[in-house]
């Protein structure tokens, strides 16, 4: 066990060190000054060779890449140009809005989706399985962004059942602890009594979350379906069946244990696709969060931002995606015996 | 003799595009392809004949006529902010949608398929850098990698094509390479090498062929990813630019109408939404047909 786990931390160093290294250079190669780009049409020649000297961008790329190095191992991301302030300071302050949506999307995805799929699993060929199969593949077939906007249309426009936007009733407004807001909201109740906070944090998650969890929910109700179905035909679950044993605990107890190994992978996966899914719904629901951040970033030609927004990211989405690996093997001794 | 063993050969390896052939002919009895397939033909006729399909001209602007609700006028889905008929638009949409979802695959295959031949058939320290460097393009999430590309390279909806196609390679490198190991091991590869096939008539005349069916999937879904891909630049302002009626840029710029013109928001999502339903139906038919493995 240990040595496996060794082996896979020893192959995480050259993948980090490869994705710093393409980010920069993608960036470095890219066409236009970002100097110029910076200081806009107007900007003097002289003011542009300041700049680029401030940023070195004067000196050759290999000087660049490496001090560039150099500073990332320092975990120093670097200045954001449009606000001065440090990279690694503004991914950490827009990091609890995402990690929070990011979280409850995990949730409802996971629960819903795995329900959904032994629901199918278990009643093959019944219009329950052919409902929750047919809007799974509606749901992995639908633009993330548009479905957060027919929410809002229906769901805030027309029934005016949740905000169309934000984190928090301004109202409210609190100063934040942990800066994930229901945690910040559970606490304020078990010291103040006042719900208030919690509520509104929780209100303001619903559209959110259940938009930007629908894609992974598709996604784990189809491979929850598969899977347990493979299980179910395998000669222990007929064992356990011929035995007596109840059906309800049959499914439960022996097969969705095994059938969930595949489960665990594809959710484990699907951490990178909303931490970039984030993006496009933190834009539509004005979620204060790394992707609307990173956005913003993108959109101002902040080199800098930019460059620590998608190392920062892309090393969360490696480091999770080996911690799941290091379950799955743990569950399945299978995979770290080959 | 040697021409009588290569004949042979020829034999075994047609055989094995004959049930391409009969695989492809199942597909008839597999409902999800076929509603797939109509869906997609149903888009690609569309995408031809939109000027015969409506009188109306995608850009013409009327302002007189502006936010007309849809199913009460001769614009039969309505129009939009400045008095555009959105049916026209989507019709039209649908062009620009099918050839990014082509495009950008092509880019993808053409790389992907060249990367995955090469790192599959040569194998050893090539087979290790190449993956190397694949894990590590996989490393960064799809939507982000696709988002900086075109950011960096200009907003455009060429760029756009460029940066879902680059961001795809990968993928296809390594589905290409999974079946290209499997399929070098057979003893016909072994046999034609014997007879002196030189590695690129191996590598595209032998095995190419004989890996086509993981890759048409994964093609057929790529389209569908491409399109979405695509809609979500353009929501973002980093695809196709104002006036272009493309999908993904006529829903962001009904962002403002959720309160009061909820067709110019719903109707170009719904066209998204169905030609990707088409693209996944179609693979989940192929994937059914082509590897029986994944089969329920």
């Amino acid at each position: 066990m240990l040595k496996y786990i060794f082996k896979r931390l020893s192959l995480l160093i050259p993948t980090l060190f490869g994705v710093v290294t393409i980010v920069f250079f993608m960036i470095a190669l890219s066409p236009g000054d970002p100097a110029r780009v910076m200081l806009g049409e107007r900007a003097t020649a002289a003011s542009i060779e300041k700049l680029r000297h401030e940023l070195g961008l004067d000196k050759p790329l290999y000087v660049q890449y490496g001090l560039y190095l150099k500073r990332v191992v320092r975990l120093d991301l670097g200045k954001s140009i449009k606000s001065g302030q440090k990279v690694s300071e503004e991914i950490r302050d827009h990091l609890p809005a995402t990690v929070e949506l990011a979280v409850w999307a995990m949730i409802f995805s996971t629960t819903v989706g795995i329900l959904l799929g032994v629901l199918s699993a278990t009643r093959k060929n019944s219009w329950i399985d052919f409902g929750s199969m047919a809007s799974a593949l509606v749901g992995v077939s639908m633009p993330v962004f548009w479905l957060a906007l027919v929410f809002i249309m229906i769901f805030s426009v027309k029934l005016d059942l949740f905000p169309t936007g934000g984190r928090m009733n301004i109202r409210y407004y609190f100063t934040p602890i942990s800066g994930v807001y229901v945690l910040d909201g559970f606490i304020i109740l078990l010291k103040t009594g006042d719900p208030k906070v919690l509520f509104s944090a929780l209100h303001h998650l619903v559209l959110p979350a259940i938009a930007l969890g629908t894609i992974p929910l598709a996604i784990t109700a189809r491979i929850t379906r598969s899977s347990l179905l493979e299980v179910l035909n395998q000669d222990y679950i007929k064992t356990a069946r011929s035995a007596g044993i109840k059906e309800s605990r049959v499914i439960y107890r022996y097969a969705l244990k095994n059938a969930l190994l595949p489960i665990i992978t594809v959710v484990g996966l699907q951490v990178g696709m909303l931490l970039a899914g984030a993006i496009l719904t933190e834009t539509v629901f004005a979620w204060p969060g790394i992707g609307k951040w990173l956005y913003h970033a993108i959109e101002a030609r902040d080199y800098p931002a930019v460059q620590g927004g998608i190392i920062f990211i892309s090393i969360s989405f490696v480091l999770i995606n080996l911690i799941v690996d290091i379950l799955y093997s743990v569950v399945n001794p299978k995979i770290r015996l080959s | 003799m040697s021409t009588e063993i290569k004949e042979n050969i020829i034999e075994i390896s047609s055989e094995k595009n004959s049930l391409f052939r009969e695989a492809l002919f199942q597909l008839k009895g597999n409902k999800s392809a076929i509603i797939g397939f109509i869906i997609i033909v149903g888009f690609i006729l569309m995408a031809f004949l939109a000027p015969w399909l409506t009188p109306f001209e995608p850009n013409a602007q009327d302002i007189s006529i502006r936010k007309t609700a849809p199913f009460v006028s001769s614009h039969i889905l309505g129009t939009d902010d400045l008095g555009r008929d959105l049916l026209t638009r989507i019709i039209y949409g649908s062009r620009i949608s099918l050839i990014i979802g082509t495009i950008s695959v092509g880019i993808s295959l053409t790389f992907g398929i060249l990367i995955g031949l090469i790192s599959g058939y040569y194998g050893g320290w090539v087979d290790r850098i190449v993956m190397r460097f694949i894990d590590i393009m996989l490393a960064i999430p799809y939507v982000l990698l696709t988002i900086v590309i075109v950011a960096l390279l200009g907003p455009s909806l060429i760029n756009a094509m460029i940066a879902i196609g680059v961001s795809q390679i990968p993928q296809y490198a390594r589905v290409v390479r999974a079946s290209v190991l499997a399929e070098k091991e057979n003893d016909y590869i072994t046999a034609e090498r014997s007879l002196g096939a030189s590695d690129s008539e191996l590598m595209f005349k032998s095995i190419l062929p004989n890996c086509i069916a993981p890759i048409f999937v994964q093609a057929t879904l790529g389209i569908g990813d491409a399109i979405l891909s695509s809609a979500a630049l353009s929501f973002l302002g980093l695809g196709a630019q104002p006036p272009t009626s493309e999908w993904g840029l006529m829903i962001a710029s009904s962002r403002e109408f959720v309160t009061s013109a909820w067709w110019i928001v719903t109707f170009p999502g719904v066209a998204v939404l169905l030609t990707v339903l088409g693209f996944n139906l179609l693979a989940d038919g192929l994937r059914d047909v082509l590897d029986p493995r994944m089969k329920d």
